[in-house]
């Protein structure tokens, strides 16, 4: 950022819950199927339909709200929210407005700024507050230029999804503490598994308000907002976009409407989608067709003794426990079926660092490379961890292990019954060792020659042989000892 | 005057137990009877002649049994416009509608059905059940079969008119300020809006969803109780349905009035209040003392604000309900439009008519930012005062009486520039809707000129079973 300025950045983050069926009627929330197909009288707004809540659909945005320190309201208001659009079918939106679902909440997260090649410089903690997340529909979706260049269609599959809308205090001060507190929402929704926050297919949507200020200024710049950005990523260059530009308007003497831009990934830019003047007038009122949504303080409870271990907190146990890097951390703890996986192998291994290493460096290669997630790997974690025992205990040998690994990834066998089969067990009996090389020594005498000559590197011939011989099962420590010993 | 011999469900029962009559037979009757005073009164937009002779005739071998079973087995009915009917029209009296077929049957008339009634046709209404004449709506006004000169009033209007007129024993309204009651008031009938939420609101059209109901009309309080018994009761549909067990309405309806506390609203008596019409309720309450009940003075302090409230509220809802009519997936679409706003503007300027207009209007302002706390918020603090005067007069009262309507019946065409004073006359009733009670109308005298003049019997909040017995000793006078 310029020398002498503060960017000042709020976030309202559109999370879909991953119900399996809609907030206000019982259609299927299931993508990907035939335009219009998931619809029913009250999804696509038909006169005399009415909505009843789905109680899930509750359930998932309470534990969402716990996961993110908010307090739960026992009692929140659907409030209609009111405008005309053709993938809006009754021309209002149930969401909530002055009493939302939940409020007031305080997330500690870490964070860096990134150098030029994206590398993180320093990971601090910091505290960002959440002003409330309430309940409310997704819209459908108006689809253009299919066939007919003069006409529009409408698909609302999608309206009637639950969404859960986090507002953030305007506490973010650069785009890349806005890219990890999204980063950070995303993992932990996923955590609890309320939403599956994939933001290419739309079902974690963000928008920012973005606003700039001479440094030590109280009162706030015009904000201006980036609406319908489909990336962490390009979330992050929007804001950065916006921030500079801001900037240089000002400082040549312009001044920042307040408007709502889009961001284009084309151009690496923002523009203007429209100016304050159209702005809507959303006439918010109670809806009348839904009573107020009350919940149990049991019910709360009930939740909150449910939820998991947490992303945030996992990971920090886990630097300090098994003495993790950020990094490794916090990729290990971006999943928690992932996390799940890493303390499965250190429980059955007793090694968190060659656990860390398998699984950092082999496992997800290994996974990326299949296509596949974790929980379909068929190396469960108590055999990786055995495989690692296996190395640790000089049974197989580090070589042996990546075949090991690979046959394991392939089959789902067990690391015993592999190593039993092939018979792959390292031979550390010294006397076997000895034989096999008193038998290399006595077959290859010009490279013994030139080994007592000077020509040391030979050493590794010498080994090549006896692990050829062995079928690489020499224990490779022991053969060095014994041959430096007998080539004197 | 067409106002033929009052059709009764336990009289067709009757007959049907006797073997006098058939389903096929009454249902034929019923055809003629809207086939030759239809064309002049206007009660019904759409009359489901083949469905209705087919449904009836499959219940003719069993109808003697049936009627132990259904208490509508057999019995011609027609339901107001804007309840959705699966494959029938539902037009709610508009352009916007002209041409709409529903997918779906509201709850109220799913039951109905249930119970063997046999509908017949779909009933006349100001447009959206916005008016109280149904002179609002796109298909033409409906005449009052007492004098054709005169409006049924409204919203509900064809619905009245179809029993007042003889073609069926009963029918269903909806009512949103008043209209079931007023033109049960100014067709003689009796008509009943039960207590918010005791009737599922589902596959009705909405007008203003924390006001509306349905509800009954018919020739005696015994109909419109059994009618009740039928359509009352939990809707899973519809989170605003009541989960309060539905009352007996049928027992006890023939008991003298003995105890029975009446209370009598001042302000509803004050200025304003037509000659004619305090004359008939004053006779009324003086019939009901005759029987043994005994009067008390309640006050409702806030009934000067009612109109005011109401019509914000209501056109609050109403502007915010009828936002789905635009033009893109369903009814009336204005064709040339090059833009979605010329779409929207033009499809909403063509399909709905100017009381309807006038009220998105009012509701969008009120609504607005700016304005809502003054008008919108301050109107719901005020409307549950209103409940609050209720339960004050409630503790000193079973029943409260004031007028139905403030004046007679007027003429067609009488009010259709002064919308203002149309409004004013929807006083006694809005209040009811504003505070959630249910209520009914009691025929209880005629104006000079020959038309019917009503009271209203307001009960408390379901308690509809004890309003129905003091309506019943009422109306055995």
């Amino acid at each position: 950022m310029r020398e002498g300025w503060e960017a000042v950045i709020g976030l309202e983050v559109h999370a879909q819950l991953n119900t399996s069926s809609k907030i206000f009627c019982g259609c299927s929330t299931v993508f990907g199927r035939e335009a219009n197909e998931n619809t029913c009288p009250v999804c696509l707004g038909l006169p005399g339909a009415l909505p009843v809540l789905n109680r899930q659909a509750v359930e998932r945005a309470g534990k969402a709200a716990l996961a993110l320190n908010l307090r739960i309201n026992r009692e929140s208001i659907f409030a209609r929210k009111n405008y005309f659009y053709p993938d809006l079918p009754k021309g209002y939106q149930i969401s909530q407005y002055d009493r939302p679902f939940s409020e007031s909440g305080t997330v500690e997260i870490l964070t860096s700024e990134r150098d030029e090649a994206g590398r993180p410089t320093e990971w601090v903690l910091k505290c960002f507050g959440i002003t409330r997340a309430h309940i409310e529909e997704d819209a459908g979706k108006s689809v253009h230029d299919i066939g007919h260049p003069e006409k529009s269609h409408v698909d609302l599959n999608r309206a009637g999804t639950p969404l859960l809308e986090i507002v953030s205090e305007p506490d973010f001060r650069s785009s890349w503490e806005a890219y990890d507190y999204v980063n950070f929402l995303r993992r932990t929704l996923q955590y609890v598994d309320v939403c599956d926050g994939n933001m290419e297919e739309g079902n974690l949507r963000c928008d920012a308000n973005v606003s700039v200020r001479r440094r030590g200024a109280e009162r706030l710049g015009t904000r201006v907002e980036i609406k319908n950005v489909n990336s962490l990523r390009f979330l992050q260059k929007a804001i950065d976009y916006e921030i500079d530009r801001q900037i240089i308007e000002i400082e040549s003497g312009g001044r920042i409407v307040q408007e709502t831009r889009l961001w284009s990934d084309r151009e690496n830019r923002t523009y203007t989608m429209r100016t304050k003047e159209d702005a809507h007038d959303y006439r918010y009122f109670p809806d009348p067709d839904l009573p107020p949504l009350e919940v149990s303080d049991e019910w709360v409870e009930r939740l909150s003794s449910g939820l998991p271990e947490l992303p945030e907190a996992r990971r920090q146990r886990l630097m300090k426990q098994f003495d993790l890097s950020v990094e490794d951390a916090s990729t290990l703890t971006s999943q928690r079926e992932l996390a799940d996986y890493y303390e499965g192998v250190v429980t059955a291994s007793g090694n968190p660092r060659a656990a860390a290493n398998w699984i950092l460096s082999e496992l997800l290669r290994e996974l990326r490379l299949a296509a596949i997630g974790i929980t379909r790997c068929r190396i469960s974690a108590a055999d990786l961890g055995a495989m690692i025992r296996l190395i640790d205990n000089g049974t197989i040998s580090g070589k042996t292990a990546k075949d090991l690994f690979v046959e394991m990834f392939a089959t789902g066998a067990t690391p015993d019954e592999i190593v039993e089969r092939k018979g792959l067990v390292q031979i550390t009996d010294t006397g076997e060792i000895e034989r096999v090389i008193d038998e290399t020594i006595a077959a290859n005498p010009k490279q013994v020659e030139g080994y007592r000559s000077g020509k040391t590197s030979l050493i590794g011939f010498f080994v090549g042989q006896v692990m050829k011989v062995t079928g690489g099962k020499a224990n490779p420590q022991a053969v060095n000892e014994i041959l430096k010993k007998k080539l004197g | 005057m067409i106002v033929r011999e009052r059709l009764t469900i336990d009289q067709i029962h009757s007959m049907y137990a006797s073997g006098e009559t058939t389903p096929s037979e009454v249902c034929r009757q019923t055809l003629e009877r809207i086939d030759a005073g239809n064309g002049r009164l206007n009660a019904l937009l759409c009359v489901t002649r083949e469905s209705a002779l087919a449904r009836a005739a499959a219940m003719d071998a069993g109808i003697g049994e049936a009627i132990t079973r259904k208490p509508l087995a057999g019995i011609p009915v027609v339901v107001k416009d804007n309840l959705c009917t699966a494959g029938i029209p539902t037009t709610c009296g508009s352009r916007m509608l002209e041409h709409y077929l529903p997918p779906y049957t509201a709850t109220a008339v799913r039951r109905l059905l249930d119970a063997g009634a046999v509908l017949v046709g779909k009933a006349n209404l100001d447009e959206y059940a916005m008016g109280g004449s149904t002179e609002n709506s796109a298909f033409g006004p409906a005449r009052n079969p007492w004098n054709e000169d005169y409006v049924p009033g409204g919203s509900s209007g064809g619905s009245a008119v179809a029993v007042a007129a003889g073609f069926v024993p009963v029918s269903l309204g909806s009512d949103t300020g008043g209209s079931i009651r007023q033109p049960a008031s100014f067709c003689g009938l009796v008509g009943l809006k039960p207590t918010y939420g005791r009737v599922s609101r589902y596959g009705l059209v909405a007008f203003a969803s924390s006001l509306d109901q349905i509800g009954p009309f018919s020739w005696n309080v015994r109909d419109s109780a059994r009618v009740l018994g039928v359509i009352a009761g939990h809707d899973p549909h519809d989170s605003t349905s009541a989960a309060e067990p539905v009352g007996d309405y049928l027992s006890g309806l023939d008991g003298d009035l003995r105890g029975v506390r009446i209370g009598i609203p001042a302000e509803c008596f004050a200025e304003g209040l037509d000659d004619e019409v305090r004359a008939a309720v004053e006779s009324g309450i003086a019939r009901l003392t005759a029987r043994g009940a005994e009067i008390v003075e309640v006050s409702l302090p806030h009934m000067k604000y009612v109109i005011a409230v109401y019509y914000i509220i209501a056109t609050a809802e109403a502007s915010s309900n009828l936002a789905r009519f635009d033009g893109v997936r369903y009814g009336f679409r204005a064709d040339q439009a090059r833009t979605l706003s010329e779409l929207y503007r033009r499809t909403r300027d063509l399909g709905f008519g100017d009381e309807v207009k006038r009220r998105i209007m009012l509701g969008t302002f009120v609504l607005s930012s700016g304005y809502y706390d003054a008008y919108y918020e301050k109107a719901q603090r005020v409307r549950s005062m209103l409940v609050d005067d209720f339960a004050a007069a409630f503790a000193k009262c079973d029943a409260i009486i004031t007028p139905t309507a403030p004046t007679p019946p007027f003429r067609i065409g009488e009010k259709s520039d002064h919308p203002l004073a149309l409004y004013l006359g929807d006083i006694y009733t809005v209040t009811i809707n504003l505070a959630g009670l249910p209520a009914i109308n009691l025929p209880c005298g005629m104006s000079a000129s020959g038309l019917p003049i009503g009271m209203q019997l307001i009960g408390n909040h379901f308690d509809e079973a004890r309003l129905l017995r003091i309506a019943s000793a009422a109306e055995q006078l």
